[in-house]
C-alpha cells in the first residue's frame, strides 16, 4: 500500500527503506547485495527511476513515492493500493505516475486507486466503485461513464463541476505584504524569503505551489500564528506586523489549513465553536465575565440554518462527532459571518466530497463579490484554475510567478510549481 | 428523524457516579481479598471498619466527634482535589499539588507563629505561597515547554525541605519536639474560627468554617469553569492549545494563570488543615504529604467535576480514617494505609470505567442498527 503520507525513514537510504522489514541477513549481518540487484532490476522493468543510495530526506517527493511503489514490488505483491497518491505531486509527476500505474496493470498487477479527483479516475481506472459516507453506492466501467455521472454518485445529486463566476473587479488594496520573511520550524533556512504581494478588494488571489514550499508559513506570518522575521504586513492601511492574532482578527477571517488543529475545539459543542473568536465581545459575554449562553445559542442556530451545517444534535453537537465536511462548513460559516475585510482561506476543500467543495467554492466567490479581498492557498490545480483571479506561484519560499488563470495552461503552471520557470525577479539575489 | 433522547444510562452524570461506584466496590473487594490472605478471620470486620469509620464509635457523641475529625481533614483534601481538577480541565496534570500544599502549610504556619498574624492573613499567605509555586511550574511550561509533571514532582521535594528548614526556626518549632508549636498557646488568633460549628460535632474544635469555605470554593470553581468567559478560554486552551491560539487567546498566559490558581487552591488547603490546630507540621518529615496525591484520586473519583470532588474527597478521607481503626492485634499497622491505598488507586480508574461504559453502549447501539437494517432488508 502506498499511503497518502509516506511511511519512510527519513535518514535511511532508498534501498534501506525498500528492504526494511524483509531484510536478508547472514549470521546477523545485513546482506544487501542481492536486494540491490533486485531493486535495480525492478526499477528498470517498471521505469521507476530511483537512486538506491540516496537518503530519503534528500530526494523529491515524486522519487519518495517511487520508493514506496518499489517497496511493494520488492515484496512481490500483486495487489497494490494507492491512497490519494497525487496530492503531493506536480502535474508532470502525476502524468508520470499515471504511466507507471498503467504499466503495472499491464504486467498483471491489480491496483486499487483511492482518489476523489475525477479526472485522474477517468484517465487511469478501468472500473470505479463509489463510496459515500461509508456506504457502497455502485460500481461502473469508466468507459461507460462520465465525470458528471460519477460526481452525482459521489454526492447524491447533480453537481456543478465548473464554478460560475463573473470577472473580478479589483478595487483598493486590502492586504499588502512587503518583503516578508518567516523562519522555518523544520530547518535553519527561512521558509518564506522576502515575499511581497498585495490583494485587492473584490479579487481572489491564489497562492499555488507544491505542498511544503512555504505556503503554510506565509499564512502563519500573515495571520499572526508565527512571528515574521522581517518585512511588513499592512491590512487596510494599518500596519499589523506586530499586532496580536486577536487584534488582526478585527480585519481578517481565516479558514485554517488544519481544521482540527486550529479551526475547532473538537471537545466543545458546535455553539461554543461558532463564537470561537467572538466569545469575548459584549454580544456574548456580560460585563461580569459570564457567558451569555442564550445569545451564543441563538447566534449558532442562525449560522447553522444559514449555512446548512448538518449535525446530529444541532448546536449541542460535539464538534468531534461531526463529519469533516460539516466541520469545515461550520468554520466557513463562522469566518464568513465574522466582520472582516480580508478572507484568508487555506486549502478550504481538502479532503471534502464534491458537494461540500461546490458549497465552499460558492461561498468564497460570494465573499469576493461582497467586496472582500480573498487570499486562497490551494494545492489542487483545478481549484486554483477555477477560483482565482490572479495566481501567485510559490517555490522554495519565494514567489516565482504571477499568472493570469485565463492565459495559462495547467502544464505551464506545473513548470512554475516545479521551479523550472519563473517570471518574477528573485528578491534573494538583491 | 426525531432526535432520540438520551437514556438514563447515557447521561454523563449517571455515568460518572456509576463509574465511581464500580471503582469503590472493586477497591473494597480487592482490599477484602488482601485482608483475607493475611488473616481471614478478621477480614470482614476490618473492611466494615474502613467503610463505616466514625459509625463504629459507641455513642452518638463520639460518632459526631469522629465525623468532625474526618470533615476537618476533608476540607484540605477537597482543596487539593479542586487544584488538580481545575488544572486538569485546562489540560494540565498538577501533580505539583502536594508541593503547593507544603508551601501553603509553610507560609501559613510561619505567618501564624513567627509573624503572629491573625488567621485570615495567614490564609492569604498560604494561598500566595501555593500560587507562587504554581507559577514556577506554569512559567516553565509556557515558555520552556517543561512538562508540568516533571517540574511539579521535583518542586514537591524541593519545597518539602525548604519547608522543614523554614519551620525549624526557633519562632515556629517546639523546642522539645520536631513539631511546630501549638497554635492555641502560641497564637490563638491564627486558628480559623469555628463559628459554633464545632458544637454541632460534640465540641470538636477541629471543625471550623474551613469546611464550608472549601465547599464554597468547589462551587466557585464549578461556576468559573462552566459559566464564565474565563472558563471558556481556559478549557479551550486545555482541549486544544493551537486552536486557542488561532482564536486569539493568550495560551501561554492561560497556562500560567491556571497553575497559579491551582497552586493557590492547594496552598489554601494546607491552611485549612494546619490553622485548625488539628495537626502540626513535623519538621523532620522526609516524605511529601499524601494529601496532594490523594487529591488526584479524589479528582478522578469525583468524575473531574468540582461538585463531584466534594463527595469523593469525603469518601477518601473517610476510608483513610476508617483504615486507622482496624484492629492492630490482627493486622500489622501498615494495613490501614495499604487498604485505603488500594481503594484510592482504583478510584483513579474511574475514567477508565466510564470509557468502557460508553464503548459498550456504542457497540450495542451499532448492533441494534445492524439488526434493524437486516430486518428492513428482509422486508424490502
Amino acid at each position: 500500500m502506498v499511503h497518502q503520507h509516506f511511511k519512510l525513514v527519513q535518514c535511511f537510504t532508498v534501498l534501506d527503506n525498500i528492504i526494511l522489514g524483509v531484510e536478508e541477513t547472514k549470521h546477523g549481518f545485513l546482506e544487501k547485495d542481492e536486494a540491490r540487484k533486485k531493486v535495480v532490476a525492478l526499477s528498470e522493468k517498471y521505469g521507476l527511476k530511483v537512486d538506491p543510495d540516496a537518503l530519503i530526506q534528500d530526494i523529491t517527493v515524486g522519487m519518495q513515492q517511487r520508493t514506496e511503489i518499489l517497496k511493494m514490488l520488492y515484496r512481490d505483491n500483486d495487489i497494490l493500493i494507492f491512497d490519494e497518491p497525487t496530492a503531493v505531486l506536480t502535474p508532470q509527476e502525476i502524468e508520470e505516475l499515471m504511466q507507471i500505474m498503467k504499466n503495472l496493470a499491464k504486467e498483471g498487477k491489480s491496483i486499487l486507486f483511492i482518489s476523489h479527483k475525477l479526472n485522474e479516475i477517468m484517465e487511469v481506472a478501468d472500473r470505479v466503485t463509489v463510496l459515500r459516507r461509508g456506504k457502497y453506492i455502485g460500481t461502473v466501467n469508466v468507459a461507460d461513464t462520465n465525470e458528471n455521472e460519477l460526481s452525482r454518485m459521489m454526492v447524491g445529486r447533480d453537481v456543478q463541476l465548473v464554478v460560475d463566476k463573473t470577472p473580478a473587479q479589483p478595487k483598493d488594496i486590502v492586504l499588502d505584504v512587503e518583503n516578508m520573511t518567516v523562519a522555518s520550524k523544520l530547518h535553519n533556512n527561512n521558509a518564506v524569503k522576502h515575499v511581497s504581494f498585495n490583494v485587492r478588494q473584490g479579487e481572489i488571489v491564489c497562492i499555488a505551489g507544491i505542498d511544503g514550499n512555504g505556503q503554510t508559513e506565509l499564512i502563519y506570518g500573515i495571520t499572526g500564528l508565527e512571528p515574521v522575521k522581517e518585512g511588513k504586513i499592512i491590512i487596510d492601511g494599518k500596519d499589523v506586523t506586530n499586532l496580536s492574532i486577536r487584534e488582526r482578527s478585527a480585519e481578517m477571517s481565516h479558514i485554517p489549513e488544519d481544521r482540527q488543529k486550529h479551526g475547532l475545539i473538537l471537545e466543545y459543542p458546535l455553539d461554543y465553536n461558532m463564537v470561537l473568536e467572538r466569545y469575548w465581545q459584549p454580544e456574548f459575554t456580560s460585563k461580569g465575565g459570564f457567558l451569555k449562553k442564550d445569545a451564543i445559542r441563538k447566534y449558532s442556530d442562525e449560522l447553522i440554518e444559514k449555512y446548512d451545517v448538518r449535525s446530529s444534535q444541532g448546536s449541542d453537537t460535539i464538534a468531534r462527532s461531526m463529519s469533516g465536511g460539516n466541520q469545515q462548513k461550520a468554520i466557513v460559516a463562522r469566518e464568513m459571518s465574522k466582520e472582516h475585510k480580508l478572507l484568508v482561506a487555506v486549502q478550504p476543500t481538502r479532503g471534502l466530497d464534491v458537494g461540500a467543495i461546490e458549497f465552499i467554492h460558492h461561498q468564497i466567490i460570494a465573499s469576493r463579490d461582497a467586496g472582500d479581498a480573498v487570499l486562497l492557498v490551494s494545492l489542487e490545480l483545478e481549484e486554483v484554475m477555477n477560483l482565482s483571479d490572479r495566481i501567485l506561484v510559490m517555490y522554495e519560499g519565494e514567489i516565482v510567478g504571477e499568472l493570469d488563470p485565463k492565459k495559462i495552461t495547467t502544464e505551464e503552471l506545473g513548470l512554475y510549481m516545479a521551479g523550472a520557470k519563473r517570471n518574477t525577479s528573485s528578491k534573494e539575489a538583491e | 428523524m426525531n432526535q432520540t433522547k438520551k437514556s438514563f444510562l447515557e447521561r454523563p452524570g449517571v455515568q460518572a457516579v456509576g463509574a465511581a461506584l464500580i471503582c469503590v466496590v472493586l477497591g473494597l473487594l480487592i482490599g477484602f481479598i488482601v485482608l483475607s490472605l493475611i488473616n481471614p478471620a478478621g477480614a470482614g470486620e476490618a473492611i466494615m471498619t474502613i467503610l463505616l469509620n466514625f459509625m463504629t464509635r459507641a455513642t452518638t457523641a463520639a460518632q459526631l466527634k469522629a465525623l468532625g475529625n474526618t470533615l476537618a481533614k476533608t476540607a484540605p483534601l477537597l482543596m487539593c482535589a479542586l487544584s488538580v481538577c481545575f488544572c486538569y480541565k485546562v489540560g494540565l496534570f498538577n501533580i505539583g499539588a502536594p508541593g503547593q500544599y507544603e508551601a501553603g502549610a509553610c507560609a501559613a504556619l510561619f505567618a501564624a507563629l513567627a509573624l503572629n498574624l491573625p488567621w485570615y492573613v495567614c490564609i492569604l499567605f498560604a494561598a500566595v505561597a501555593g500560587a507562587l509555586l504554581g507559577a514556577v511550574s506554569g512559567i516553565l511550561k509556557a515558555y520552556r515547554n517543561v512538562n508540568e509533571v516533571i517540574s511539579g514532582i521535583m518542586l514537591n521535594w524541593i519545597t518539602l525541605y525548604i519547608c522543614n528548614m523554614v519551620l525549624s526556626s526557633e519562632a515556629v518549632k517546639d523546642s522539645t519536639s520536631p513539631y511546630s508549636k501549638d497554635l492555641s498557646q502560641a497564637n490563638p488568633s491564627s486558628i480559623i474560627p469555628s463559628a459554633g460549628l464545632g458544637n454541632l460535632f460534640s465540641g470538636n474544635k477541629a471543625v471550623t468554617i474551613a469546611i464550608p469555605l472549601a465547599i464554597i470554593a468547589a462551587i466557585v470553581v464549578w461556576v468559573i469553569l462552566n459559566k464564565t468567559k474565563f472558563g471558556y478560554e481556559l478549557k479551550a486552551t486545555g482541549y486544544n492549545k493551537e486552536g486557542a491560539r488561532y482564536a486569539g487567546m493568550k495560551e501561554k498566559r492561560n497556562i500560567i494563570v491556571t497553575l497559579i490558581i491551582g497552586g493557590a487552591l492547594a496552598g489554601l488547603g494546607a491552611a485549612f488543615l494546619y490553622l485548625t490546630n488539628y495537626t502540626k507540621w513535623e519538621t523532620t518529615a522526609t516524605s511529601v504529604p499524601g494529601m496532594g496525591f490523594n487529591g488526584i484520586a479524589a479528582t478522578f473519583l469525583g468524575g473531574l467535576n468540582p461538585i463531584g470532588t466534594i463527595f469523593a474527597s469525603f469518601f477518601i478521607q473517610s476510608i483513610t480514617d476508617g483504615g486507622s481503626l482496624i484492629d492492630r492485634m490482627i493486622y500489622p499497622s501498615q494495613i490501614s494505609d495499604l487498604i485505603s491505598g488500594i481503594i484510592i488507586y482504583l478510584c483513579g480508574f474511574t475514567l477508565f470505567f466510564k470509557y468502557i461504559m460508553t464503548k459498550n453502549k456504542a457497540k450495542r447501539a451499532e448492533k441494534k442498527i445492524k439488526t434493524e437494517k437486516t430486518k428492513e432488508g428482509g422486508n424490502a
